[in-house]
């Protein structure tokens, strides 16, 4: 006789200690073995893409900055670079190579956390605060220069809304001095721990194929072995005046597309990071940073769609104006709400405890996802 | 102790009484100097300063702590099982609070002299599993059940390497008595368990390698029996919210966390009566020297106390450097590597001892 045996459901989420927010994970369980993921989302919906169209251009920037919270300057950078394609301004020199290292450093300030918090949710709360520590100096060289910490407001159509603080410079260097040994602690404390590899390892197996039909961008797609950047790829800025390597995952401890590669990917991408504001900051030209920003954005009739490498993604920004001070529309393709998408593929199969590790490896940001 | 009083006192109910409460006293001395440190501990391995703003360096930060939760609503969900729910807190503390009485502080330091003072103790420690699940099953949360059902499964798995371990323990040193035990690795460190025990001859030296491996045995199991990480997996707090405790708040919450520190310090006492020698100093002791006898057992208490904290840090050590494992691999862990070694070195070491 066979035993009558039920699945349960359970809810991770709304409010849970590692859904990274407000997601809601409807898991429907076997004792632990997962047999299905939903997720739910909506939870911080703000309505975006509605309000910006009832602002003007300048005025969206802002709020631009609350749907990637952790990476506002990515954020600003894109919409700025969608609306100036729009209008057709050329921006000076010195702007593009301060929003450059602004970029960086915000890059590596979001893997930072990144890293941290798919740390944390396995149980190492140690090298989160030690990261913590780190990204405070990156926080502490943006507010001084724009006076945020997380919601900057900095990279403004045409130019930026500051000038770099005169200490910019020595701070940035003694950043990437005191940034480059913390990597090296990192990898020996968390990176090649044998836990953490336990955990991650052949855990949440992305395989490339089902990344790329997914449509899956950023380190979950280069975890899974394509170097695809849109840096590189699709060289925005003044991108393709540097130097640096694109990390993919190369299954170094277990299968290509595991857990471990999308961590790995984003530690290794720090390092790019470093090396490309150490050959920027040197760089910087003289000049003034608000003399291309456009007395009154009224662009001509036309859509636009530029993306940028966010550190989650392909953040993209699809903009229609129909020749007004506001535009007609603008449509925001987050690359967490993308990456989500492929939790349900990864995480049949797997036990509870796993799918925090996968989450935690997708890196999504709610504030992205719901817009 | 109970006979030291009954002679200072010449009542059976009060020096009953004053040897009950020992315990009681100093398990909740444990807890709060264990929580203080726990804080400390963490906070100067994360480059923080954890508690700073109450007392000297938050010393009091426990006092305002245990206040609050005193104070706080007893908030029951309605689908709770009333009276599992209300006995589990307590149960839970009485398991980790009992096995306080059979622990030696010093030769004169020990709440019952009990002849099978280490099985008494495996036994008290055992009720543990029965109130967590009890917890768990009355709660009627889903975090709470599975964080329960991991619970009841780690703790069952891992006393079998304890037990295997204290059994090889028993078969060298002959006795059951945990203040017998500490008697035998007297004088001074290489009469510790860990270094073959007391005697010499060939035996001993062939003893160390094999007590070093039951050590780590041990050491690795009374982790896992006290929920620490690597193996805190059924209060995982990332994955179950609080495990088996999710849905308890105010004294009943604390009275899980008293016994989680109260367990940690029994196990790591009940390591060092095993292989560090208890309450034995390692270099003789200065009220020999001194020829001033009443000093011994204050000095013994000493360096029980220092022992047992030592253990302790590295606990917190462990668990502010290490993730969890998962469920699976603990189970992996604990029978396919820690007991069948635990099993090889109980003979092996029972062969030795036959030398």
């Amino acid at each position: 006789m066979a035993l009558k045996t039920e699945s349960m459901v359970l809810n991770m989420g709304p409010q849970h200690p590692s859904t990274h927010g407000v997601l809601r994970l409807e898991l429907e369980l076997e004792g632990e073995l997962v047999l299905n993921v939903k997720p739910h989302l909506g939870y911080l919906h703000r309505c975006f893409e509605k309000h910006a169209e009832a602002m003007q251009y300048n005025q969206v920037v802002p709020y631009t900055d609350r749907l990637d919270y952790l990476a506002s300057i990515g954020n600003n950078f894109g919409y700025a670079l969608a609306v100036e394609k729009l209008l057709g301004i050329q921006v000076p020199e010195r702007v593009e190579y301060i929003r450059v290292i602004m970029a960086e450093l915000q890059r590596i300030a979001s893997h930072q956390v990144a890293l941290g918090s798919n740390g944390a949710d396995i149980g190492a709360l140690t090298p989160f605060l030690y990261l913590f520590r780190d990204r405070e100096h990156i926080l502490s060289i943006i507010e001084e220069t724009c006076g945020a910490r997380m919601l900057y407001n900095y990279i403004w159509v045409g130019g930026l809304s500051h000038d770099i603080h005169p200490d910019f410079v020595r701070k940035t260097k003694e950043f990437v001095n005191h940034f480059k040994p913390t990597i090296v602690e990192l990898d020996k404390l968390l990176s090649y721990n044998k836990i953490f590899i336990e955990r991650t390892a052949n855990i949440g197996v992305l395989p490339l194929d089902t990344a790329i039909n997914f449509g899956a961008s950023g380190p979950t797609l280069r975890g899974s072995g394509i170097k695809f950047d849109l840096r590189r790829d699709d060289s925005y800025s003044i991108y393709d005046r540097f130097d640096f390597d694109i990390p993919v995952g190369k299954g170094l401890q277990g299968t290509v597309g595991d857990c471990w590669d999308r961590y790995y990917v984003r530690v290794r991408e720090m390092e790019q990071s470093l090396r490309i504001i150490e050959q920027a900051i040197d760089q910087i030209p003289e000049g003034n940073v608000q003399s291309a920003i456009p007395k009154r954005i009224k662009p001509p009739k036309g859509t636009v769609y530029t993306r940028i490498e966010n550190p989650r993604g392909e953040l993209g920004y699809f903009i229609i104006s129909d020749g007004n001070t506001n535009p007609f529309r603008v449509k925001v393709r987050a690359p967490s709400f993308v990456n989500l998408e492929v939790l349900g593929e990864l995480c049949k199969g797997y036990l509870v405890a796993d799918i925090i590790a996968i989450l935690g490896s997708i890196d999504i940001v709610l504030g992205e996802v719901d817009r | 102790m109970y006979q030291y009083f009954y002679d200072l006192t010449g009542n059976v109910i009060i020096s009953g009484l004053i040897v009950a409460i020992f315990p009681l006293v100093n398990v909740l001395l444990v807890v709060l100097i264990g929580v203080y440190l726990e804080r400390k501990v963490s906070a100067h391995m994360q480059d923080r300063l954890g508690p700073m703003r109450t007392g000297w360096h938050g010393t009091l930060q426990l006092i305002a702590d245990f206040v609050k939760l005193l104070q706080k609503e007893d908030i029951a969900s309605t689908e709770t099982d009333k009276g599992l729910y209300n006995i589990a807190p307590v149960l839970v503390f009485t398991g980790a609070f009992a096995a306080y009485a059979a622990i030696p502080f010093s030769s004169k330091l020990i709440g019952s002299e009990i002849e099978v003072g280490i099985f008494y103790v495996i036994a008290v420690s055992g009720l543990v599993v029965v109130s967590i699940l009890m917890a768990g099953w009355s709660a009627n949360n889903k975090y709470s059940l599975l964080g329960a059902m991991r619970s009841a499964a780690q703790i069952i798995s891992y006393e079998i390497p304890t037990a295997l371990v204290i059994l090889s323990i028993v078969m060298l040193t002959g006795t059951l008595s945990l203040g017998k035990m500490s008697e035998l690795q007297t004088a001074y460190f290489w009469n510790w368990n860990i270094l073959g025990g007391a005697g010499f001859g060939l035996a001993k030296f062939l003893l160390i390698p094999f007590m070093v491996v039951g050590f780590i045995i041990i050491y690795i199991s009374t982790l896992a029996e006290t929920n620490r990480t690597p193996f805190d997996i059924p209060e995982a707090e990332s994955e179950l919210v609080a495990g088996y405790f999710t849905e308890y708040c105010g004294m009943k919450y604390a009275m899980f966390m008293l016994s989680e520190y109260g367990n940690m310090f029994a196990v790591s006492a009940i390591v060092s009566i095993l292989f560090f020698g208890g309450y034995q100093s390692p270099f003789g002791y200065l009220g020999n020297t001194l020829n001033v006898h009443w000093l011994i057992p204050y000095e013994q208490a000493f360096w029980f106390l220092l022992k047992g904290w030592f253990f302790i840090f590295v606990q917190m050590w462990l668990r502010w450097t290490l993730p969890r494992l998962r469920v699976d691999q603990l189970m992996s862990v604990c029978w396919k590597y820690l007991i069948p070694y635990a099993f090889v070195n109980l003979i092996i070491i029972g062969i030795i001892s036959l030398l």
